[in-house]
């Protein structure tokens, strides 16, 4: 007994011994939405230099941020803007802000289930649903079915954004239904004959995508890859990377620029993403 | 305590009672020692638990925490007019973090701060600090709400933190669960206990430890995917995830509990008392009803309670499968938000020290106070149990 | 076994009495059924749906790309996090468990406040939820141990302080060790006390009786007791949320502080964050049947030796 004891002790002191920090690669850290993206620009990079290492996590952008600021990961990714609180915590410990670089647009669809007739809301209109001030599909033009609001959690990067570009600052509706993920959120909308959500543009097969006009007398747009690149198209985010300044040099440096490249971004569309306007692209 | 050893009692007491000398064998008597320490980690463990649960909760608890979005803000030219403890009170900085700071980090802290407080909107709610106790649990007339409500809005420029539809939410999906575990799981203890001949027992007993071996994740994919569609097609409420779901889901994973405490329980009745029913005529369902049950009430006391900790605490089916909508509502169709599932699913994107990161901590300890009692509860039931069937036997 | 014939009562009983006997069983054994049919249609909808989406390349491949792509993805890296935490944890939680059942059952008088209060806090560890578990992890190992081991052993830069596998497994030791402590209990009572008597009498001391005599007797016992903990611990979810469980990483943990992936939580994202349900749809059923029979197997194996170890144990008597 004794001596399995100390044998256990032994083993757990070399898993110590071992459990250093290693050098030589860039650590990948943050949001869950940007994290298969990531992943596939890191396979295709370490693939051209052989010489770099890169480890992708995901875990959620405020966990990326934790670890932005004590520095355990080299790049952030985010689905948001950094917040007030965190952005003050990188300043206490790099003495900078983090840079900030746009990495990919995404455009964010209203789905709706097939059956339902309304294809096309204004901003207003989603505001009022999403908000609960609007019940019914009759008053938006549809059959008279009570609406069934589907929403994200409130952790997520989509939540967020949702909110402070449809909802302007409103609370979503209490009895809007939270889903854990886009996913489950399709799945429901699409057995739901009342029901309406809101997520990427590349998901959802069997619900309807919904046009959407920025008021009245505007025309509904289609949640296409032109209209979000022309900016037609009135829902959509940047997603972002954060680095330490002081890291951004060598081969993370070139990473970074590589990622916004033409080259970089032609990932980003293959995973169902919107590739930077030109302006913003590295050369 | 079902399989009839008898034990000669003196006998081990004298066996746990030997202890080596300290001069004699100073060994032994430090190994003695040591395997006492080793054991108190059990009760070691209860308390940090308590008391790391609660020690992030501390700030709120005693009202340190002030959730306002608009704090004050001091332009950043009058930096170089305040004492250096006042400016490093306000920019919040330890000594360490503040001495090694230079000039100009300074005054970039401190335009966060004012770019910060430009974003604030007007709101009148923007001054309000929401993580006092009256925000925390009573209604309160919030901009953009027809009447004073209970929301928990945690994301939000003003963070709504009211824990009462949580607490509703749990309460919905817990009822639900023992509507539906406790009368299968107490007939199904009589049935195998009482009625069922000695083999069957050896059959069902490794099965329900088998149910008991599903993990939860594994019942809450089952909830989504499989029993949430079933029972709409029989009821046809309008919300696919909901209490019900959740509370179907909940009571599969808390059959295994009060099944096997009841069935202990009934099982620990002496079997004189049957014996004596059936010699009196009775049935031998008039015996386990009328005899067994009453005996062995406070057990099944004790499993329900049990059950109701479990349920209340489970988290992974009540994420998967209770919709998570945080209404104040006691109508099982519609959806529900545990606190379970709220800490599960919020704690990832949270800012670490933050006050939204607290709330969650004092959530998680309430629960803790709440399945501690009841687990409390059931053991000084169970012991008097115990107690009053060897005192009488 | 001394089991009481029943006495034939049909006799002294009525037409109505036997009715409603007959009536109350037939109900009570349904709902047993009832259970049962539960369980057989949960573990019947998984193999039936789960069997065809598994393969020798689903269970040996590394995701690279996209988890949620059934032609390409794979679940190894989710079969080696579950596996070494559990392994990680066992490490820890085996030693004290079984420590503190030799005293309780060795040592301890049952009627003294100490083993009272031990007992007590084993019964409630066993109650405390799994969420708060993960929020001890964190508070606790994460926030505490971790950070202080930091500010002693890298100056402040972290490496401890952070969610991983060793936290997410002392997290698990900590809610396993009930499970641990009652079957190794049960184990060492099941070991005749002559044994220990004939031992004692042989001129050995008592710490030598227990381990040359009592501990390896409750050998097959302490290991069900281990099994048991593993089989729960490997399909636990909310406690490694925030202690160490990550949504996706290209590589296997190599390090006690690196994160890792894990079945339970796989399941967890691959039922809610799917771009396509329907085609992610059998990849999710064959993640949970292999979750089910690595939890399974080590439940069945424990059965099987405890009721071994009982029919042992009532041939002794």
């Amino acid at each position: 007994m004794k001596r399995i004891i100390l044998q256990l002790m032994t083993v757990g002191l070399i898993f110590g011994v071992l459990a250093g920090a290693q050098a030589g690669q860039i650590t990948v850290k943050g949001s869950d939405t940007l994290v298969i993206l990531a992943q596939k620009w890191a396979e295709t990079y370490m693939g051209l230099h052989s010489d770099v290492k890169i480890q992708v996590t995901g875990g959620g952008s405020g966990i990326g941020f934790a670890a932005l600021q004590s520095q355990t990961t080299d790049l952030c990714d985010a689905s948001r803007q950094i917040k007030a609180a965190e952005l003050q915590k990188c300043v206490i410990a790099f003495h900078k802000r983090p840079t900030e670089y746009k990495v990919a647009l995404d455009g964010l669809s209203v789905y709706v289930n097939e059956s339902n007739p309304v294809s096309e809301l204004t901003l207003d209109q989603l505001k009022g649903i999403f908000t609960g001030k609007i019940t019914n599909w009759k008053a938006v033009g549809g059959p008279d079915l009570p609406i069934t609001v589907y929403s994200r959690e409130n952790s997520s990067g989509t939540y967020e954004f949702f909110k402070g570009s449809v909802l302007q600052g409103g609370d979503f509706a209490p009895s809007a239904q939270t889903m854990p993920g886009t996913a489950a959120l399709v799945q429901a909308v699409g057995h739901d004959h009342g029901g309406i959500g809101y997520g990427g543009a590349a998901y959802g097969s069997g619900v309807k995508h919904l046009g959407v006009k920025k008021d009245d007398a505007s025309p509904a747009v289609e949640p296409t890859e032109a209209n979000v690149l022309n900016q037609s198209y009135p829902i959509w985010r940047y997603l972002y990377v954060y680095v330490n300044p002081a890291l951004d040099k060598d081969d993370i440096a070139a990473y970074l620029t590589w990622i916004r490249s033409d080259e970089g971004q032609k990932i980003v569309k293959d995973q169902g993403y919107y590739p930077l306007p030109l302006n913003l692209r590295s050369h | 305590m079902s399989e009839p050893f008898p034990k000669p009692a003196p006998v081990t007491q004298r066996w746990q009672g030997i202890q080596r000398g300290k001069n004699r064998h100073p060994f032994e008597w430090l190994v003695e020692k040591m395997i006492f320490l080793v054991s108190l980690t059990a009760i070691l463990m209860v308390f940090l638990i308590f008391a790391f649960v609660t020690r992030e909760a501390v700030p709120i608890l005693f009202g340190q925490m002030n959730s306002a979005a608009k704090q004050p803000v001091i332009p950043v030219a009058e930096m170089d007019k305040m004492p250096p403890e006042v400016l490093r009170n306000y920019l919040e900085l330890t000594r360490e973090e503040f001495a090694s700071m230079d000039h100009d980090t300074r005054q970039l802290l401190m335009q966060t701060k004012v770019d910060a407080a430009k974003d604030v909107s007007t709101d009148k709610d923007a001054s309000l600090n929401t993580t006092e106790w009256r925000y925390l649990f009573l209604p309160y007339q919030w901009t953009g709400y027809d009447r004073p409500a209970y929301i928990w809005q945690p994301v939000s420029t003003i963070k709504k933190y009211n824990i009462v539809p949580l607490i509703v939410g749990s309460i919905k999906a817990t009822v639900v669960a023992l509507l539906f575990a406790v009368p299968l799981a107490l007939a199904a203890a009589i049935y195998v206990s009482q009625l069922a001949r000695p083999k069957f027992k050896e059959v069902i007993k490794p099965a329900i430890e088998l149910l008991s071996g599903v993990p939860s994740v594994v019942v809450g994919f089952f909830a989504l995917i499989v029993i949430a569609t079933f029972l709409q097609g029989i009821f046809g409420y309008e919300s696919r995830l909901n209490a019900f779901v959740a509370g179907i889901g909940l009571g599969f994973a808390i059959i295994p509990v009060v099944f096997s405490i009841a069935e202990d329980s009934l099982t620990s009745v002496p079997r004189s008392y049957t014996q004596a029913a059936l010699a009196l005529g009775a049935s031998r369902w008039q015996a386990a009803w009328q005899v067994v049950l009453p005996a062995a009430i406070p057990g099944v006391f004790a499993a329900i309670v049990l059950g109701f900790g479990r349920a209340m605490g489970e988290t992974m089916i009540v994420l998967l499968a209770s919709g998570n909508a945080s209404i104040m509502s006691w109508d099982i169709f519609d959806s529900a938000r545990t606190i379970t599932a709220t800490i599960a699913a919020e704690m990832g994107e949270v800012v670490a020290g933050g006050d939204h990161y607290r709330i969650l901590f004092l959530i998680g300890a309430m629960l803790f106070v709440v399945t501690f009692f009841s687990n409390m509860a059931a053991e000084l039931v169970m012991e008097r149990l115990k107690r009053r069937l060897e005192g009488k036997a | 076994m001394s089991k009481p014939a029943a006495p034939n009562t049909t006799d002294f009983q009525s037409k109505e009495f036997r009715f409603s006997s007959f009536f109350f069983t037939g109900l009570t054994g349904l709902a047993t059924y009832l259970i049962l049919a539960l369980l057989a249609v949960i573990l019947v909808n998984v193999v039936i749906h789960g069997w065809p989406g598994l393969s020798w390349r689903f269970v040996s491949t590394i995701p690279k790309k996209d988890v949620f792509d059934p032609a390409t993805t794979g679940i190894l890296p989710m079969i080696v996090g579950t596996t070494i935490r559990v392994i990680v944890m066992t490490i820890f939680v085996l030693p004290v468990g079984v420590i503190t059942a030799v005293y309780l059952t060795e040592y301890a008088r049952n009627t003294s406040r100490v083993t009272r209060i031990i007992r007590t806090a084993v019964n409630n560890l066993a109650g405390v939820p799994s969420v708060v578990f993960g929020l001890f992890g964190l508070g606790f190992f994460i926030n505490f141990v971790g950070h202080n081991l930091d500010l002693l052993l890298n100056n402040g830069e972290k490496a401890w302080g952070q969610p991983s596998l060793i936290w997410a497994s002392l997290t698990l030791a900590v809610m396993t060790l009930p499970v641990v402590i009652v079957a190794t209990e049960e184990a060492l009572k099941s070991v005749p006390q002559g044994l220990r008597e004939a031992s004692l009498a042989l001129g050995a001391t008592k710490l030598k009786t227990i381990i040359k005599i009592v501990l390896p007797q409750a050998l097959p016992g302490i290991l069900t007791g281990g099994i048991l903990a593993v089989s729960r611990a490997a399909g636990e979810v909310a406690p490694i949320l925030f202690t160490g469980v990550a949504y996706y990483m290209s590589n296997l943990p190599t390090h006690l502080t690196d994160q890792f992936m894990d079945l339970g939580y796989h399941v967890f994202v691959l039922s809610t964050q799917s771009p396509n349900i329907d085609q992610t749809q059998p990849i999710l059923y064959a993640t949970v049947l292999v979750l089910l029979i690595l939890t399974f197997a080590l439940n069945i194996v424990a059965i099987f030796v405890r009721s071994r170890m009982r029919r042992h144990q009532r041939s002794l008597h």
